[in-house]
C-alpha cells in the first residue's frame, strides 16, 4: 500500500488495517513522518517531533498487537499531542519561552490512556502560548499555518493539533479547550473536534490555563474517530478532584444515522451582527439537512450571549494569573541571565519568559482578583457564569441539541488579529459559553467559503449528553463528501 | 508610668496534623528525611499536577472543632492565597478564607485569677510550605519541599486574652486537647505547633482596641511569655512618649529578647484570594459529624473522673497526670501491667517530676517505657528491692530506659532477706558502736536510727529495713 493511501485512512480505518496486517505500525508511522518532512517547514504544526522514539514505540506496539496484547480500536495509530500535556521525558513547552527547556517527570492521564491502548506518539503540537489565543500566533516557536491556505491562521489555541490532522501529519491529535480552543481551530482547519463535558477527561498533567474551564478532547478526521478517541481518553481519575465517574461512556454506540424526532434548537442570538454571510448560509443549510433527515428544528432565544465573553475573560484570566505564578525561574524553565536578588530574578525571568498575550492576561487576572475589585469583577463573573448555565438548562428542557456556527468567520489572515485583542476575543463568542456551562460541544466541517476555507458547524448538548451530538454530527457527516485539504494531497513540498 | 495599661491578645495557632500523608498528595509527612525525598509532582508544584484532599485532614479538623465547641461549616471550600516566595512551589498556598471548616468556638482556661472563656473565631485547613536553606558559604539558597503540603490547621482566637498567663493557659489547653484527640503531637520545638501573637495595649477602662502588632517566631512557651512582656513594654513606652504603635508584623529574637519589624501594613501584600478551582467543595453531612463525635477519644475531664472512680486516685494526682496525654498514656499502660495505680502515680508525680525539673525537660520528652515502670513497681511491692534502691533504679529507667529486672539482677541490688546474714552484720555493728547502744538503752530512741543506718551501709543498702529494725530491737 502506498504511503499516500495509508495517510488517507482515518484513525479507526488505520487500526482496522493494522489489525488485518494490511499495514504495519512502523509503516503507518513512517507515512506520517514522511508527510511531516514534506510540509512541516510551511505548516509548523509541531513544537517537538520525536521521530526516533515514535519509530521505536511503533515496533513495540506492533509486537504487542502481534501477541494479541493490544486489541483496542486505536492500537498502533500514530497521534500528536498538544504541547500543554505533560509527557515524561519529552519536552513540554506550552509554546512558551519560559518552558522552552521543560521536561516533565510524569505523563498526563489522558496521554497515558492513549498509550495503554497502543498509541504511537509522534510529538507535541504548537499552540497559542499557554493556550491563550485564538490563532496560534502567540506561540514562542512561530505561527502555525492553515493547511488549506498558508496565508491564513489555523485558529487556536490547539492550532497545531488541528493543522497536523488536516495536513495528514498525524492521524489524530489531542487538543484542549478552555474557551473554544479545540472547536474553533477544528472549524478553521476543516477537521472534527470535540470538547467533552467538564470532568469527563482527566486534567491531571494538563498544564492549567483556566482550571474550571479546561478540558482535553479529540481532534480527528471524522465523527467516528472523535467518538472512538473520546471513549479511550475518558476515565475517572482520583488524581483530578474535578473528574467525574460517568455511567455510560460507550460513545461509539451513538454512531448511528438517525436524527428522527431529535429536537434541535437554533439560537437566534448566534445569527445576529458580526456573523459572516457565507458562514451563516452554510450553517443554516446544515440545519436544513438535519431537518430533512427527520429532526425537529426550531429557532429560539438563548439570551445572555453577550455576557459570556466578559465573564469568560475575567474567570479564565483570574485562574491563569494564579496558575502561571509557578513559572518563576526557581524550579524549572527559563531563568534570566543577570539578576541581583530574588525579586529581580522573579521579575526579569517572568518579563522575559512570557509573551505579550500571556502577560496581558496575567495582569487582567491579577487586577480582577485584587482587593477592592474582587466583588465587582470576579464574583460578578461567577454569577454571570451561573446565569448562563441556567439559560442553557432552560434551553435543554426544550431541545436535545443546540446548533450554530463554531466561529463568526472562517480563518483570518496571519497578522490580522493580534493588534486588536478585543476583536480577537469577540471571535470566541459561540464557543465560550459552552465552557462556562461545562457542556459538551463538537464542531465539524459543513462547507467551504469563497476563499476555499473550511466552515465549521457546532453542535452543543446538555452535560453528559455527548452521544446526542455525536449521533447528530454522524448523521450530518453521512450526507457529505470527504474533502482533503490541498496540502494533504500534495506529493512534494513547494520549496 | 502614670497611666494603667492592659494588654489585649489574640492568637493564631498553627498545628501540624498527625496524618501519615500530606494534605493534597500521598507523600509522607515524616519529620526529617533527606531533602526533597518526601516529594512528588503535586507537592513540588510541577505544571499539570492537581491536588486531591486527604480525608483524614478534614476529620481531624472537625474533631478539633467539636472539642473546641465550634460550629462545623457543612459546605466548606478551599481558596488560593497568592504570594511569591520560593518555599511555596506554586506561589500560592491552598488555604481557606471564605468558608473555613470551623467557626465560633470557645475554650475554657483556668489561671490564678480563676476560670475564663476564650472564644475561637475560626479554624481553617491549609498546606504548609517548604523550607529554605541559605548556604552562605556557597552564597546560594536551597529549598527542601519535604514539608511542602504537610497539613495544618490554623486556630484563630478572638482578642480575649489579657495576660501572658492566660495565653500560656490557652495554648496548654489547646495542646492538651489536640494531643488527646491524636490530631497532632503539638511539639513547639519541632514546629508542629506554632503561635503568632497579636497584641495591643490600651488604657484600662477604654473600650476601643489599640493598634496591634503581630509577632512571629515564637517556639517555646517561655519565649511566648517573654515576647509578650517585651512587646507590651515596647508599646507602652511608645504611647508614653506620645508616639504611635504601627500595625506591623514583628519577629521575636528570643536570644536578644527583642522583636524587630518584618513588614508594616503599608507594604502588606494583597493575597488575591479566590476559590481553589482544582478542588470541589466539601460537603459535611450530619452523619459524618456524628460519626466523628462518636469516635472522639476520652478528653481530660472524663479521664479525671475515671481515674478517681476506677483507680481511686486523689483528685490532685488525676489532674496532674491527665494534664499531659503522654503522661496519662504512661500511667494507664503501667497501671494495666502492675495493677497498682497509686504506686504508679507516686512515681510519676514524685520522682518523674523531680527529674524533669532537674533536667529542664518537658513532660512530652519522657522516653521511658511504662513496662519498665510497672516492673519497678512490682519489684518494690514484692519486697525484692527496698525504696532506696528503687529510687536509684528509677533514675536509670528515666535516663536510659533500662529493664529493672535485669538491672537489679546484674548489679546485685536485691534486698537481703537472709536473717542469718543480717544478724551477723548487726552484731558487728553493735560491737563497733557501743556509744549508740548505750544511748539507746538509756532511753534515747533516736539512737536506733543511727544503728539502722550503719547496718544499711554495711549491707550496701540492700537490707530489708523492717527486718533490720526488728532484729536490732531484739538484740538490744
Amino acid at each position: 500500500m502506498s504511503m499516500e493511501e495509508i495517510r488517507g485512512f482515518t484513525a479507526v480505518q488505520l487500526a482496522e488495517q493494522i489489525k488485518r496486517k494490511e499495514v504495519g505500525v512502523v509503516e503507518a508511522t513512517q507515512a506520517v513522518l514522511e508527510q511531516i518532512k514534506r510540509v512541516e517547514k510551511e505548516v509548523n504544526s509541531y513544537v517537538t517531533i520525536t521521530e526516533e522514539e515514535a519509530l521505536e514505540s511503533a515496533k513495540i506496539v506492533q509486537e504487542k498487537i502481534d501477541k494479541g496484547e493490544l486489541t483496542g480500536a486505536l492500537a498502533g495509530v500514530p497521534v500528536a499531542i498538544k504541547d500543554n500535556m505533560c509527557t515524561a521525558g519529552m519536552l513540554t513547552t506550552c509554546s512558551s519561552k519560559i518552558l522552552a527547556n521543560f521536561v516533565p517527570t510524569y505523563t498526563a492521564q489522558a496521554v497515558l490512556n492513549l498509550e495503554k491502548e497502543g498509541a504511537v506518539i509522534l510529538g507535541k503540537t504548537n499552540m497559542d502560548e499557554f493556550a491563550m489565543g485564538s490563532t496560534t500566533e502567540t506561540s514562542a516557536f512561530g505561527v502555525t499555518r492553515n493547511p488549506w491556505n498558508l496565508d491564513y491562521v489555523p485558529g487556536g489555541s490547539s492550532g497545531g493539533s488541528c493543522a497536523a490532522v488536516a495536513a495528514q501529519e498525524a492521524f489524530y491529535a489531542l487538543g484542549s479547550d478552555t474557551g473554544g480552543s479545540i472547536r474553533q481551530p477544528s472549524a478553521f482547519c476543516g477537521v472534527t473536534g470535540l470538547k467533552p463535558t467538564y470532568g469527563t477527561v482527566s486534567r491531571y498533567g494538563l498544564i492549567a490555563y483556566g482550571s474550571s474551564l479546561d478540558q482535553i478532547g479529540p481532534v480527528a478526521k471524522d465523527v467516528t474517530d472523535c467518538a472512538t478517541i473520546l471513549e479511550v481518553i475518558t476515565s475517572y481519575d482520583k488524581k483530578d478532584s474535578t473528574s467525574i465517574k460517568r455511567e455510560d461512556t460507550n460513545f461509539t454506540t451513538a454512531l448511528k444515522e438517525d436524527v428522527k424526532q431529535l429536537r434541535i434548537g437554533i439560537p437566534r442570538d448566534y445569527f445576529g451582527k458580526g456573523l459572516d454571510a457565507e458562514v451563516k448560509e452554510a450553517v443554516l443549510a446544515a440545519a436544513k439537512v438535519l431537518e430533512e433527515k427527520g429532526a425537529i428544528v426550531e429557532e429560539f432565544d438563548l439570551s445572555l450571549v453577550e455576557y459570556a465573553i466578559p465573564a469568560y475573560y475575567v474567570i479564565a484570566c483570574a485562574e491563569a494569573s494564579s496558575n502561571l505564578a509557578r513559572f518563576d525561574g526557581v524550579k524549572y524553565g527559563y531563568r534570566t541571565k543577570d539578576y541581583e536578588g530574588l525579586h529581580v530574578m522573579y521579575k526579569k525571568s517572568r518579563s522575559e519568559g512570557f509573551g505579550v498575550e500571556v502577560k496581558r492576561r496575567i495582569m487582567l487576572g491579577s487586577f480582577v482578583l485584587s482587593s477592592g475589585y474582587y466583588d465587582a469583577y470576579y464574583l460578578k463573573a461567577l454569577r454571570t457564569k451561573a446565569l448562563i448555565k441556567q439559560a442553557f438548562d432552560k434551553a435543554f428542557k426544550k431541545y436535545d441539541v443546540i446548533l450554530g456556527p463554531a466561529a463568526p468567520t472562517t480563518a483570518p489572515k496571519i497578522g490580522n488579529s493580534l493588534n486588536d485583542p478585543l476583536k480577537m476575543y469577540l471571535g470566541d463568542i459561540y464557543t465560550i459559553s459552552v465552557n462556562l456551562a461545562g457542556l459538551p460541544g463538537i464542531t465539524l466541517p459543513c462547507g467551504l467559503d469563497s476563499k476555499g476555507l473550511p466552515i465549521g458547524l457546532q453542535l452543543i448538548a446538555d452535560c453528559f449528553q455527548e452521544k446526542k451530538i455525536i449521533q447528530a454530527a454522524y448523521t450530518f457527516e453521512q450526507t457529505r463528501k470527504w474533502k482533503l485539504c490541498p496540502l494533504a494531497k500534495r506529493q512534494e513540498a513547494y520549496l | 508610668m502614670s497611666k494603667e495599661y492592659e494588654i489585649v491578645i489574640g492568637l493564631e495557632v498553627h498545628v501540624e496534623l498527625a496524618t501519615k500523608t500530606k494534605i493534597f498528595c500521598s507523600c509522607s509527612t515524616a519529620f526529617g528525611g533527606a531533602p526533597n525525598t518526601h516529594t512528588c509532582p503535586v507537592c513540588t508544584g510541577m505544571p499539570g499536577s492537581l491536588p486531591v484532599l486527604n480525608k483524614q485532614v478534614v476529620e481531624y479538623a472537625i474533631a478539633v472543632g467539636l472539642a473546641t465547641n465550634c460550629s462545623i461549616t457543612q459546605y466548606c471550600k478551599f481558596d488560593r492565597k497568592n504570594y511569591f516566595y520560593p518555599d511555596n512551589p506554586q506561589n500560592y498556598q491552598i488555604s481557606q478564607l471564605y468558608l473555613p471548616i470551623c467557626r465560633n468556638g470557645s475554650v475554657e482556661i483556668e489561671t490564678s485569677t480563676g476560670k475564663k472563656i476564650i472564644r475561637i473565631h475560626e479554624i481553617h485547613m491549609e498546606e504548609d510550605a517548604g523550607k529554605l536553606i541559605h548556604n552562605e558559604w556557597e552564597d546560594c539558597s536551597l529549598v527542601d519541599y519535604n514539608r511542602s503540603g504537610v497539613p495544618l490547621i490554623e486556630i484563630v482566637s478572638e482578642p480575649d486574652m489579657r495576660s501572658a498567663e492566660e495565653v500560656i493557659a490557652y495554648l496548654e489547653k489547646l495542646r492538651m486537647m489536640i494531643q488527646y484527640l491524636g490530631a497532632s503531637d503539638c511539639k513547639l520545638n519541632e514546629g508542629s505547633m506554632r503561635a503568632d501573637v497579636n497584641l495591643s495595649v490600651r488604657e484600662v477602662g477604654t473600650k476601643e482596641f489599640g493598634t496591634r502588632t503581630e509577632m512571629k517566631n515564637l517556639n517555646s512557651f517561655k519565649a511566648i511569655a517573654r515576647a509578650i512582656e517585651g512587646e507590651k513594654n515596647r508599646q507602652i513606652d511608645l504611647l508614653e512618649d506620645g508616639k504611635k504603635v504601627i500595625q506591623e508584623t514583628r519577629r521575636w529574637d528570643d536570644n536578644r529578647e527583642y522583636s524587630y519589624a518584618m513588614r508594616s501594613k503599608e507594604d502588606a501584600q494583597d493575597y488575591r484570594y479566590f476559590p481553589e478551582p482544582d478542588l470541589v467543595p466539601i460537603v459535611i453531612s450530619d452523619t459524618w459529624i456524628a460519626e466523628i463525635q462518636a469516635r472522639q477519644p476520652e478528653l481530660q475531664t472524663e479521664k479525671i473522673m475515671r481515674y478517681k472512680t476506677e483507680y481511686g486516685l486523689p483528685d490532685y494526682d488525676a489532674q496532674i497526670i491527665t494534664n499531659s496525654k503522654h503522661l496519662a498514656d504512661i500511667f494507664e499502660m503501667a497501671t494495666k501491667l502492675c495493677n497498682k495505680p497509686k504506686k504508679v502515680s507516686n512515681w510519676l508525680m514524685g520522682e518523674t517530676m523531680r527529674l524533669l525539673k532537674e533536667e529542664e525537660m518537658e513532660v512530652e520528652e519522657i522516653q521511658f517505657s511504662p513496662v519498665n515502670l510497672a516492673k519497678l513497681v512490682e519489684l518494690t511491692e514484692n519486697g525484692s528491692i527496698n525504696s532506696t534502691v528503687a529510687k536509684e533504679v528509677f533514675e536509670k529507667i528515666f535516663h536510659e530506659n533500662i529493664n529493672p529486672d535485669i538491672y537489679v539482677e546484674e548489679h546485685g541490688l536485691k534486698t537481703v532477706n537472709d536473717e542469718g546474714e543480717l544478724r551477723r552484720t548487726i552484731q558487728q555493728v553493735i560491737k563497733e558502736n557501743p556509744q549508740s547502744v548505750s544511748d539507746y538503752q538509756n532511753g534515747k530512741e533516736k539512737a536506733i536510727g543511727f544503728l539502722i543506718g550503719q547496718t544499711m551501709k554495711a549491707m550496701k543498702g540492700k537490707a530489708n529495713p523492717e527486718m533490720v529494725s526488728s532484729i536490732l530491737k531484739e538484740l538490744l
